[in-house]
């Protein structure tokens, strides 16, 4: 059959990208994430008399925990379909991608589930992490002295 | 190519299908449902098997027949080394050919068990396929859990399974006809959106099974395709509108019919080996026992794609099985 002719009937067959729609959800959903994580720093702060950065560590934790959860509970993907990258690019994006491997691998057990199946998503963020802060952190030393 | 049957019979049939197929339009149709994904089982995969013992079990006992008196037993489902047939089969304890063709495993394994019957290898035969949205998940895709924003041209994979057993026993429902399809890519490689990859392949098997009965679109009271979703369906409707086809509101897609696509979570429609063939197996051959339908055509379809060479950018072969059955009167 005459490639041609399928691939030009099929583009009318294709349906609108909405870009622009999820570039503003993702927006607004990560801001939202962002407005939290700001207010439980106060709070840290204001709660247990921390020091920033140690407040700063303690939210961190606190999103992880509670994208594991939702995760766990069959929530996280749902409201991942809507919010997109406002969900992905945030540290829930990241916790997400190990505890829902790690759950899926949960069936073969410790060793080759668990454990083999939980960096499957986010070996590539820990690779190319790893690599590119050896990269600049030489790049750094070697043009600032560190 | 079209193989022609002249004594096969459907003797008795059977679909069970997952909780989201039980809130969809087919749901008093199927023999059994299930309340939750995990099917009582620990783990996706056990309750894919789950789902075909049940299946199988259900086309036996409504059919008065004992596992004993099968010949021959054909299945096939989507997952590696064919995990879910295979597992099952081993208690059967029957001869056992496992089949794949991705989605269209449906058509190929009703065949199979057609031409073993037709030839008189088998009195009896028994073919089944099944497909589970989580383990379909798990081995094309990503995690079930993890949360990525899924294109809207994707499709859900049907939870369910479907088994029928044949027989050289004249019943009012007859297996008339088999187009084998031929493998078409043209180039298309978003897996997300197979829907669209697999229209021409339909198109091809359904212009071939036409050519070769030299029959029209008037003579099928409904012509059902795979999991063309609504992209593939609309493209498919092109494609036969160019050639100055009049589809005359016959044809129809197993995957838009077992979800309500407006109102269920389902993004584009259906898929799955369990699409075509628990709709076949219920709402079709239901018709045509009740004498709604006189001649059906299932054109299951699916997509030959492997993840390896999807991330090694190649494109995505496509199939298409047709299965025809007619109703016979007075039986």
């Amino acid at each position: 059959m005459e490639k041609k002719r399928l691939q030009e009937t099929a583009k009318k067959h294709v349906p609108p990208q909405h870009k622009g729609k999820n570039a503003l959800i993702a927006f607004i959903c990560g801001g939202t994430i962002g407005a939290l994580g700001q207010c439980l720093l106060y709070l840290y702060m204001e709660l247990f008399a921390m020091e920033e950065k140690s407040a700063l560590s303690l939210v961190v934790v606190t999103i992880i925990l509670a994208t594991a959860l939702a995760t766990g509970f069959g929530v996280y993907d749902k409201l991942a379909q809507r919010c997109g990258a406002g969900l992905f690019i945030p540290i829930s994006g990241f916790a997400n991608a190990l505890s829902a491997a790690a759950l899926e691998g949960r069936s073969e057990g410790p060793i080759y589930g668990i454990g083999t199946n939980m960096f499957k998503l986010a070996g590539s963020v820990l690779t190319y992490g790893i690599a590119s802060a050896f990269f600049f952190g030489a790049l750094r030393f070697l043009m600032f002295g560190g | 190519m079209t193989i022609h049957f002249n004594q096969v019979y459907v003797a008795s049939r059977a679909a069970v299908a997952g909780p989201l197929e039980a809130q969809g339009p087919l749901k008093d149709l199927f023999d059994k449902t299930y309340e939750d994904a995990y099917c009582n089982e620990k783990s996706f995969e056990k309750a894919e098997r789950a789902m075909l013992y049940d299946a199988c079990d259900v086309a036996l006992r409504k059919g008065g027949f004992k596992l004993s008196m099968m010949d021959v037993a054909v299945g096939g489902d989507l997952i590696n080394q064919l995990t879910s047939s295979h597992y099952f089969a081993r208690d059967l304890q029957l001869p056992f050919i496992g089949m794949y063709a991705a989605c269209a495993t449906s058509s190929l394994v009703i065949a199979q068990a057609a031409m073993w019957v037709e030839y008189g290898l088998a009195k009896h035969a028994l073919a089944f396929t099944s497909s589970h949205g989580a383990t379909a998940e798990r081995q094309f895709r990503f995690p079930n859990e993890y949360g990525i924003q899924k294109k809207e041209t994707t499709t859900t994979t049907v939870s369910g399974a479907g088994a029928v057993v044949l027989s050289n026993t004249p019943s009012n429902i007859k297996v008339t006809a088999f187009t084998a399809g031929r493998i078409i890519d043209w180039d298309h490689s978003d897996a997300n959106d197979m829907g669209l990859a697999m229209a021409p392949a339909a198109y091809d098997t359904l212009k071939r099974h036409l050519a070769d009965c030299g029959t029209d679109f008037d003579d099928y009271d409904i012509i059902a395709t795979g999991d063309l979703s609504q992209l593939g369906f609309s493209f498919l409707m092109d494609l036969l509108y160019q050639d100055g086809m009049n589809v005359h509101n016959r044809l129809h897609d197993c995957g838009l019919m077992i979800y309500d696509v407006q109102n269920q979570d389902v993004f584009c429609g259906g898929s799955g080996c369990a699409c075509s063939m628990c709709v076949s197996m219920s709402k079709l051959l239901n018709d045509m026992e009740a004498g709604i339908y006189h001649r059906v055509l299932v054109i299951a379809t699916g997509a030959l794609l492997s993840p390896v060479a999807i991330q090694q950018k190649e494109s995505i072969p496509c199939i298409a099985h047709a299965i025809c059955y007619e109703r016979r009167e007075g039986i």
